[in-house]
């Protein structure tokens, strides 16, 4: 699938960092799209290492803000393709996607949600109890009488999972195809940059393997964003939150939907080889690791239980973490940035994976034109700055 | 049948015979049997089929985690799933069922996938079925072929309490590395706790050395010390399944989780022995040779009646002897080492005296299946010109073959402390490099296996985590010495052209699949481990991962030590949800007059942690109409709403009230003794994140108000500021201390004047004042707000007084009609007056200029949380405004919260509140708009279904917007 390559040359037209999803869906479209191959992606571990293999794969489009429902919309569209266009099968599964809520004001948040969404003609419904009760009715809407119980849902009907190692290795071969060079094992260790009075410009990168001349340089990092920030001299509002998950041993089928619970703090899908896959919210504190801790087991099966108590005897096989780029209007920041040839995709923070394809897209054109692609102005590096916020905290804090 | 005569140190009790079923059919067994030693004691081989190809699979391991033995159970009216066949005591009645067949387990329908094989290599799910039309057929197919045992949808919530323990030294696994390294550590005065996953203690000591009575005797002793030692607790049958930051144990038991918090950790957990992979190793019959052992020491059941051994270390000839001992018959003794190390040769001696034949040099080329499925003969490989090749010696005849040629350590606890392993060549393992401080390895996880050594190893970790601890030891012990042999083959690997070798038996992984993986480019450990799924079956790779890497090595031929291994993650073994879960703690708060609410005829919502009536029941009146009566009583008379939800902060100290100028955005440092005044909370973005009323009650003592939900939380942060700020101010959450209930309508003032002596006249008591006096004979504060726009008190009276307040408040206000008020109604009437509610009418990007409450800021302060942001928003044209709409009286028009304001077929807003006001009989709500919609005469509200309604814009409030009625004879504008 991949080649591997003995040597890096000494310049690149565009240096990708970072070989997950989303740096490897740009490659693969800067390569399709744009006719642009002298590329080569960067890691410091291996393909789909980092969140892109950790993430839970949850692919949906409801999301509040226009900017966002617009963009995710135009993700879904890709998503359902992708397994054609790569010649390979990427699982890629519409489930159905329910974010229950359990108050009054959490069904308020649905209807928003379902009325921006239907409003860009994206299929989403705020349900009532009884609906949910139809379809999924193993599940206990009572919450085994503690805490509140469910009300109702946003029920989005394309609501999908997918393969994520899978994804990686899709947009991987297909670069490589192309002829874009895949490094992996090699660490990005700063960057160099030039100023001749139009303010500071890329002018190439160094690396453990040794130095590469670049003018295009694109920061695909997730969880290692803030370092290599510092690499350019740019700062940004990004924290790094740990954010976990668990899968349980393989069981024949029985959870057909993706089931999210705000009030809870989790959600669940069951994955194609049986198992259920679990993630809560973000760990509240800042922390670059990705060690795993048993209070995050502990609640998170105490609260899945109140919705599905027969699962008591299931077996939990293995738990996970990876490190979240959060930022503070939970959508991300992408596009051109102050410094000249310096491109960033970041701030996926718990829900990137299913903006990969799209990220890949836009991003393509972004590196290509050295122009913001229309989809992504709402998530500009200096809106932070200006207060241009694009609040996405409603609809992507636990639901991913 | 196969049950052995007795034997001393056996685990079972002969004298209690179980009754149990597999596959429907009935077997017994003795207490103390797992499923495993039951069913191959009464002649059952085949315990289960495989993941992928339905191969029939027996017991491989019998070290807790065959994974190819893996049942459903049925068991006091409960089925559960995946339950292992080598863990699972049996017990009376038990039914099992191997998990992954469709019709039995002998005629599983699905048994010819294994000749199918040859078109199902690595990786071809993700080549084949993606047409986007099929692929939902066939993901349905796939995902009950997959998936092992199934839920039972109607089984009950299982609720396991947890416990928490702690110890100074805590040592994982009771073998006599262990066991040493805990009587050190006990010795030095550290207090021990003692883990082994078994029912007994002495780890391989139990089973590998029976051959060697000197050493058994030793390890008898040590058990004694350990047994009779006051400061080890032994936790038996106990699994540590996860070692998780400052030394936290999750030690998993039958029926519950053990937290333990130890000063050091010592991992003492061995190895487990691995298979040699050659064609068709995975036949039933075909074990590991601790895995014989085991059985035959531990159940007295013998696995086999005429047994190959195939060995490459000292361990195939004990376990030969033992054979031998059992009266089991040994076929032949193949060594892949053409030189047999010196502990080997006099055991090789003995059993060739005894007519054994022993072949060095020689491994097997593959198994062969008899009649019954079961392993019947051996074809040999011998080692020629660098490469194991097909002997030409006739095939041995067999009923049984064990494996012994090498060990992979139990170091996964280890690496998900952190410690780093690498490869030692002497050891043919991985070992612990640098280690975390206050973890400790010892035994054959330090690739260490001879007795003498182990022992001395483990007192060398059980002095070394005492001392971290800060006990310190009085003995001195030496380094044992190296052991005569190595252990583990480097490459205990046979190709075959067939195929049909399997590295990975969890999940039916064959040699060549690893090799069309590397070739695919998936060639480093992690990307091998996601494309082939090595080691992600049940058992984690514990049998799995170690000749991986081997033949990873191998193929891109690199030496093992440059190959990185996959990240250890928990759970070492899976846990049950339920012993993870516990109890579950979900508290519910009550208000101290919750129960009246309930005869009087509440009906509940959920308020944050609490519950509030959301309207009292009347008889014959709707749930609107209800709340309608209630929002006319209190306009008309009097209402009664018990408040005591919200949170109740008292802040002290000389500094509080600059305190509070940095967390609101208004004034309060200058607010009189006596006075409240409305305060706003933001985030450091300028975003509103809360509200509430603050009264000063002396020159240092402030008392205020925040949103019921937040309040947990918001004090939390308040003590986190004023500790990062250093400022000399107490916080006091008396959330739950003071109840308070707000008296509020035109004839409040008369009712409350029944109960106190306190002069209520306005220039007394103004509008915002705050009292200190007694209600009913108990000391109060009381507040007069007017969050209803009426003329109001909120009284806030200790907890424990509240029902006698709250009585003599109704009795006072009978006179006057006094009447209950729920949520719903009090939502209503701030409505009429537009008030917000932070989180309704505001959201995650609200500043306060777009709600209209400029006045609540001010600027001029040195310093408040947002004022920075604040000041550059100002800047900015405002994104959005929050502006009132009213309907005409009597046209209800389906408006509901969050239907979307439209503008030029754009969304231009929101609407946050809505509701029939039953004091102006009209709708009326409130929108969060773009300014440019702000500014238009109506606002075009997309109802459900899609239909538009105009909605006229209104000045705000909608009720009297001079606030006449909560001030009665006070004009004045807002503080
Ligand atoms: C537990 C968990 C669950 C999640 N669930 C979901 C979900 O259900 N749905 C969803 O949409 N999203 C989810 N996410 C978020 C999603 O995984 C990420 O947003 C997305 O995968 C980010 O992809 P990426 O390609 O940008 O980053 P990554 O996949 O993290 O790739 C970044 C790469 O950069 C490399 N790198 C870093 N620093 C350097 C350097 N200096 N030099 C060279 N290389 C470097 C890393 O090795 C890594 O491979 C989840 C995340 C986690 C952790």
């Amino acid at each position: 699938m991949f080649t591997r390559h003995e040597r890096l040359k000494s310049a690149y037209d565009v240096v990708i960092i970072g070989a997950g999803g989303h740096g490897l869906a740009a490659a693969y479209y800067l390569a399709r799209d744009h006719g642009m191959t002298d590329v080569a992606v960067l890691d410091q571990s291996y393909i789909g290492g980092g969140n892109t293999g950790r993430n839970t794969t949850i692919i949906r489009s409801n999301y509040l803000t226009p900017d966002g429902v617009k963009f995710y919309d135009e993700s879904v569209r890709l998503w359902r393709d992708l397994s054609q266009d790569f010649d390979l099968n990427l699982f890629y599964s519409t489930r159905g996607h329910f974010t229950l809520a359990h108050t009054d004001s959490a069904m308020r948040t649905m209807r928003w949600r379902a009325e921006v969404n239907k409003h860009f003609g994206v299929q989403s419904e705020a349900v009532d109890a009884k609906t949910v009760a139809e379809a999924i009715p193993m599940m206990d809407l009572s919450c085994g009488g503690h805490g509140p119980p469910v009300l109702g849902a946003l029920y989005h009907a394309p609501g999908a999972i997918a393969r994520h190692d899978a994804v990686a290795w899709g947009y991987g071969r297909g670069a490589d195809r192309r002829g874009v060079e895949i490094h992996q094992e090699t660490q990005l260790l700063g960057v160099e940059l030039e100023d001749h009075g139009s303010g500071p410009a890329v002018v190439g990168v160094r690396t453990n393997r040794g130095r590469i001349a670049t003018r295009k340089l694109l920061c695909a990092v997730a969880g290692s964003t803030p370092g290599v920030l510092a690499m350019v001299g740019l700062r940004s509002p990004i924290h790094i939150h740990p954010l976990q998950a668990m899968v349980s041993e393989p069981l024949k089928p029985w959870l057909d939907p993706i089931i999210v619970s705000g009030s809870l703090h989790i959600y669940v899908s069951q994955s194609a080889r049986g198992e259920l896959v679990m993630g809560a919210s973000l760990d509240p504190y800042e922390l670059h690791s990705t060690r795993s801790t048993l209070d995050f087991a502990e609640s998170l099966s105490a609260h899945l239980l109140e919705l599905f108590p027969f699962l008591s005897d299931v077996r939990i096989v293995r738990q996970w973490a990876g490190m979240a780029d959060m930022t503070p209007d939970f959508a991300p920041i992408m596009g051109k940035t102050p410094v000249q040839g310096f491109y960033l995709d970041s701030g996926w923070g718990t829900w990137g994976f299913k903006a990969t394809p799209v990220c890949g897209k836009t991003m393509s054109y972004t590196v290509a034109n050295d122009q913001d692609h229309p989809l992504i102005r709402g998530f500009a590096f200096d809106r932070f700055a200006h207060y241009a916020l694009t609040g996405e905290k409603g609809a992507a804090s636990v639901g991913h | 049948m196969n049950r052995l005569a007795a034997r001393p140190g056996e685990w079972i009790d002969r004298s209690q015979r179980i009754a149990f079923s597999f596959e429907g059919h009935a077997h017994h067994g003795y207490q103390g049997d797992t499923l495993t030693s039951a069913l191959i004691a009464s002649g059952v081989r085949t315990l289960g089929r495989s993941f992928k190809y339905h191969r029939p699979r027996g017991a491989l391991s019998v070290a807790n985690h065959d994974a190819n033995a893996i049942v459903q159970i049925r068991r006091a009216g409960r089925s559960i799933p995946n339950q292992r066949a080598d863990l699972l005591p049996i017990a009376e009645g038990l039914e099992a069922f191997a998990v992954n067949t469709q019709g039995g387990l002998a005629r599983d329908r699905r048994r010819h996938l294994d000749r199918l094989s040859a078109y199902l290599p690595v990786g071809f799910y993700y080549k084949a079925f993606h047409s986007k039309r099929l692929f939902p057929y066939w993901e349905r197919l796939f995902r009950n072929l997959t998936g092992l045992g199934a839920v039972d949808l109607d089984a009950p919530r299982v609720v396991t309490p947890k416990r928490h323990e702690f110890a100074d030294v805590a040592v994982i696994g009771a073998g006599p590395a262990g066991l040493a390294a805990a009587v050190a550590a006990a010795d030095a005065g550290a207090e021990v706790v003692l883990v082994d996953e078994n029912p007994r203690i002495g780890g391989s000591a139990t089973y590998a050395l029976a051959s060697e009575t000197a050493s058994a005797q030793r390890v008898a002793d040590l058990i004694g010390s350990v047994t009779s030692h006051p400061r080890i607790r032994r936790f038996v049958t106990t699994v540590a399944t996860g070692l998780y930051a400052d030394h936290l144990l999750a030690l998993v038991t039958q029926d519950r989780l053990l937290k333990l918090r130890a000063g050091s950790v010592i991992i003492a957990q061995g190895a487990f022995e691995q298979p040699a992979v050659f064609r068709n190793n995975d036949l039933p019959g075909v074990m590991l040779a601790s895995g014989a052992q085991r059985l035959m020491h531990r159940y007295a059941v013998a696995p086999a009646s005429r047994v190959g051994i195939l060995g490459a270390n000292v361990h195939a000839y004990r376990a030969a002897l033992d054979a031998r001992a059992a009266g089991i018959e040994v076929s032949v003794l193949l060594d892949l080492r053409e030189r047999p190390g010196p502990q080997s040769l006099p055991l090789a001696e003995t059993l060739r005296a005894q007519g054994v034949r022993v072949l060095n040099g020689t491994g097997v080329y593959a198994a062969h299946r008899g009649g019954s499925g079961d392993i019947d003969s051996i074809e040999l490989a011998e080692w020629r010109e660098g490469a194991w090749r097909r002997s030409s010696a006739n095939a041995i005849a067999v009923d049984g073959l064990w494996m012994s040629v090498g060990f992979a350590p139990a170091d996964a606890l280890l690496r998900q402390a952190g410690a780093v392993v690498q490869y030692d060549a002497r050891a043919c393992q991985f070992v612990p490099g640098v280690l975390p401080p206050g973890l400790f390895a010892c035994g054959k996880v330090n690739g260490v296996f001879d007795l003498d050594a182990r022992v001395a190893d483990g007192q060398r970790a059980g002095t070394a985590a005492a001392l971290h601890c800060g006990f310190e030891s009085r003995s001195c012990f030496g380094v044992g010495a190296p052991d005569q042999e190595t252990a583990t083959h480097p490459y205990p690997i046979v190709e075959h052209p067939e195929g049909m070798n399997f590295v990975d038996f969890d999940e039916d992984l064959q040699l060549k699949d690893f090799a069309n993986a590397v070739q695919e480019g998936f060639d480093n450990a992690e990307l091998l481990k996601r494309f082939t799924t090595v080691g992600m079956g049940l058992s984690q790779g514990k049998h799995s991962n170690a000749n991986a890497l081997r033949v990873l090595a191998q193929l891109r031929g690199m030496p093992l030590d440059s190959i990185a291994q996959t990240t250890a993650r928990p759970m070492f073994q899976s846990v049950p949800m339920s012993h993870l879960a516990g109890r579950g703690f979900s508290p519910e708060r009550r208000t101290p007059v919750d129960a009246d609410h309930e005869s009087l005829g509440a009906v509940w919502m959920p308020a944050g942690n609490w519950r509030r009536p959301a309207y009292y029941r009347r008889d014959r009146l709707t749930r609107e109409e209800s709340i309608a009566a209630e929002v006319r009583a209190l306009r008309g008379g009097i209402g009664l709403i018990d408040v005591g939800t919200l949170g109740k902060i008292e802040a002290h100290g000389s500094q509080a009230g600059e305190f509070l100028d940095r967390v609101y955005t208004g004034h309060f440092g200058s607010l009189k003794v006596g006075m409240t005044r409305y305060g706003l909370m933001l985030d450091e973005s300028g975003v509103i994140v809360d509200d509430g009323v603050i009264a000063r009650l002396a020159p240092e003592v402030f008392y205020f108000t925040t949103t019921t939900g937040n309040s947990a939380a918001l004090f939390r942060e308040l003590v986190r500021l004023a500790t990062w700020w250093r400022m000399p101010v107490s916080l006091v959450n008396l959330t739950g201390h003071f109840a308070a209930f707000n008296l509020a309508g035109p004839r409040s003032r008369e009712a409350l004047a029944r109960l106190t002596s306190l002069a209520l006249d306005d220039a007394a008591f103004p509008y915002l004042g705050v009292r200190e006096a007694k209600i009913a004979n108990v000391p109060a504060r009381l507040l007069r707000v007017g969050f209803v726009g009426e003329l109001g008190y909120e009284i806030h009276v200790p907890s424990g007084s509240a029902a006698e307040v709250w009585n003599a408040i109704r009795t006072a206000g009978a006179d006057f009609g006094i009447t209950l008020i729920g949520v719903e109604a009090q939502r209503m009437l701030r409505l009429e007056k537009a008030h917000i509610i932070v989180g309704q009418d505001t959201d995650g990007l609200t500043n306060p200029f777009e709600i209209g409450a400029d006045w609540a800021v001010k600027m001029d302060k040195p310093f408040f949380i947002g004022q920075r942001s604040l000041a550059i928003i100002a800047k900015n044209a405002p994104r959005q405004q929050l502006v009132g709409f009213a309907l005409e009286p009597g046209r209800y028009a389906g408006i509901r919260e969050c239907h979307l304001v439209i503008r030029d077929g754009d969304i231009a807003g929101r609407v946050t509140s809505v509701g029939q006001s039953p004091t102006l009989g009209r709708t009326i709500g409130l929108a969060l708009v773009t300014p440019a919609a702000a500014r238009d005469a109506t606002l075009s509200i997309r109802i459900d279904g899609g239909a538009q309604v105009a909605a006229p814009i209104v000045p705000l409030p909608f009720y009297d917007p001079a606030g006449a009625r909560q001030r009665i004879d006070s004009g004045g504008a807002r503080s």
